[in-house]
């Protein structure tokens, strides 16, 4: 193997400039993927710098919505309270990643920058509007995350740049969202699907839900869903992502615009499965069949939004995000 | 090039030269010969080779060495008392049956540690969490989590 210099930048603006003034350099922060892909000889670069010690990238604020800092790690985002309850989409990506040995180191911002189209926490931060900031030599700059993935291990970072933060606008308390990764074992793998859902919702004239006790049956959804008819409750705004089913992470656009602003029924989750799995483009695969993704995006995505719904309902269970619901 | 690098290795500190492509892993089995480390697949799947980083339990073999720079390591030989005396989890391990091929060992003992330390009563929900990372091919789990359990209680 042909060895490598490596470096330890202490700010942004020195990371930048070592990049500028190496050729073959690469980035590397927790290094969960960049230590394997040079293991497999994907890469040889010919030095590494790295993001671990740039003191001030690895924040979770949550002042005014949420900003992390690209070098959070996902052990980091899983502990935070303020995640669990109010973004529990990322929440759920960040404790079912990986193993606790690789979630202590792997970062949010590696885990969107290696642009997998299985990467766990790509579509919570889609269905959560999230925006990166991105620092480069030119200066910097904000972009949605929606134009961030451009294909596998493809994203819109120009040479040299480096994703500061992920920004999350705040949502309020009629908003619940949930991330389901479809898996064959519950640890250490990658999903076949990933679904990730937000949903605000208003009941009719702003009473409560009567029986928020039918999230704890084990009614059919179908059922649950015709009591969330009766309610009149509304869809007011709806977001749904999809990994693992296009070149890269993907939003339900048309699911979406189907289901906003329309009164939630059995048949109306019914067209939203329907309209998502058509969204997708999923292909055969070691982990799962191209018809077999299709299926099981109408099944998660009616899941994803009933567990936002419960969320929003229930917000004080949320915080136990068990793994199926 | 060599680089000199500082560290504290199982509660002393060793100034050490490294390569800086190295691994944590190489330099603990092939320089330092602390040989309880294991390498099992080198990816980061089966937790072989687990060491506590600053109280977390971290695959040393993704770890680039040049990140250990004034970091606080322990290995499984760090966790013997001075006099030599077995940690108690290791006690619990032997008198669980926890152990066959012995392979997973020190890994699974690195994972229970970061856990049991940071946590003194962990449920068997977190202990399942806390090994996830651990392959183990011989034993089926069970009595590494009821010795994980006994060496909770024994504390
Ligand atoms: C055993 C194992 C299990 C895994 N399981 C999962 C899983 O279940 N789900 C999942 O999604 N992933 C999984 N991964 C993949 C990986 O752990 C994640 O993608 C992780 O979040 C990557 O983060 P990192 O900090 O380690 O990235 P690194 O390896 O350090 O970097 C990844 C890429 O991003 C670039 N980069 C990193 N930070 C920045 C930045 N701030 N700005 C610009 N570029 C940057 C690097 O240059 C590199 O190209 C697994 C990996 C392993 C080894
Ligand atoms: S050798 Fe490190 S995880 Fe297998
Ligand atoms: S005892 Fe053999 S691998 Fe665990």
């Amino acid at each position: 193997m042909r060895g490598y210099e490596y470096f330890k930048p202490k700010t942004i603006e020195e990371a930048i400039k070592l990049m500028g003034s190496i050729e073959g350099a690469q980035y590397i922060a927790g290094g969960t993927d960049v230590m394997v892909m040079l293991r497999q000889k994907k890469i040889a670069p010919r030095c590494m710098i790295s993001l671990r010690n740039i003191s001030d990238l690895s924040y979770i604020d949550t002042n005014d919505g949420l900003r992390i800092g690209s070098a959070a790690t996902h052990s980091a985002i899983e502990e935070n309270e303020y995640i669990k309850r109010r973004y529990c989409a990322l929440n759920d990506a960040t404790t079912h990643l990986g193993s606790r040995q690789i979630r202590n180191v792997a970062t949010i911002g590696g885990n969107i920058c290696n642009a997998a189209p299985s990467a766990d926490t790509a579509c919570p931060l889609l269905v959560l509007d999230a925006r990166a900031i991105i620092v480069g030599p030119k200066g910097s700059r904000e972009l949605a995350l929606d134009d961030f993935f451009l294909g596998p291990g493809k994203t819109a970072l120009e040479k040299g740049e480096i994703v500061k933060e992920f920004v999350m606008p705040r949502f309020d308390e009629s908003t619940g969202s949930a991330y389901i990764k479809h898996t064959r074992r519950q640890a250490m793998d990658l999903p076949i699907l990933g679904i990730a859902a937000r949903i605000t919702i208003s009941v009719k004239s702003g009473s409560e839900v009567r029986c928020k006790d039918m999230f704890c049956t084990i009614d059919s959804i179908s059922n649950i869903l015709s009591r969330l008819k009766e309610e009149g409750m509304r869809c007011v705004d709806a977001r749904i992502a999809m990994g693992v089913v296009a070149p890269r992470p993907i939003r339900a656009k048309k699911a979406e615009a189907a289901l906003t602003g329309k009164i939630i029924s059995p048949e109306l989750f019914e067209e939203i499965g329907d309209i998502a799995a058509g969204e997708a483009q999923p292909r055969d695969s070691i982990r799962g069949e191209a018809w077999y993704r299709r299926e099981m995006i109408r099944v998660l995505v009616k899941r994803a939004l009933i567990k936002s719904i419960d969320r929003v309902i229930r917000p004080d269970e949320a915080i136990y995000p068990e793994r199926l619901w | 090039m060599k680089r000199e690098l500082t560290f504290i290795l199982n509660g002393e500190a060793v100034t050490t030269e490294v390569d800086p492509q190295w691994t944590l892993l190489y330099l603990l089995r092939e320089v330092l010969e602390l040989t309880g480390t294991k390498e099992g697949c080198g990816y980061g799947e089966c937790g072989a080779c687990t060491v506590i980083i600053d109280g977390q339990a971290v695959n040393s073999c993704l770890f680039p060495v040049m990140e250990v720079e004034g970091k606080r390591v322990t290995t499984i030989e760090g966790i013997t008392s001075k006099d030599g005396s077995m940690h108690p989890l290791q006690t619990a391990f032997i008198n669980e049956g926890a152990v066959q091929c012995g392979f997973c060992t020190p890994g699974m003992i690195m994972s229970a540690k970061a856990l049991l330390d940071a946590k003194d009563k962990p449920t068997e929900d977190e202990i399942k969490e806390a090994i996830e990372g651990n392959l183990c091919r011989c034993t089926g789990y069970v009595k590494i989590i009821d010795a994980i359990k006994s060496a909770a209680g024994g504390r």
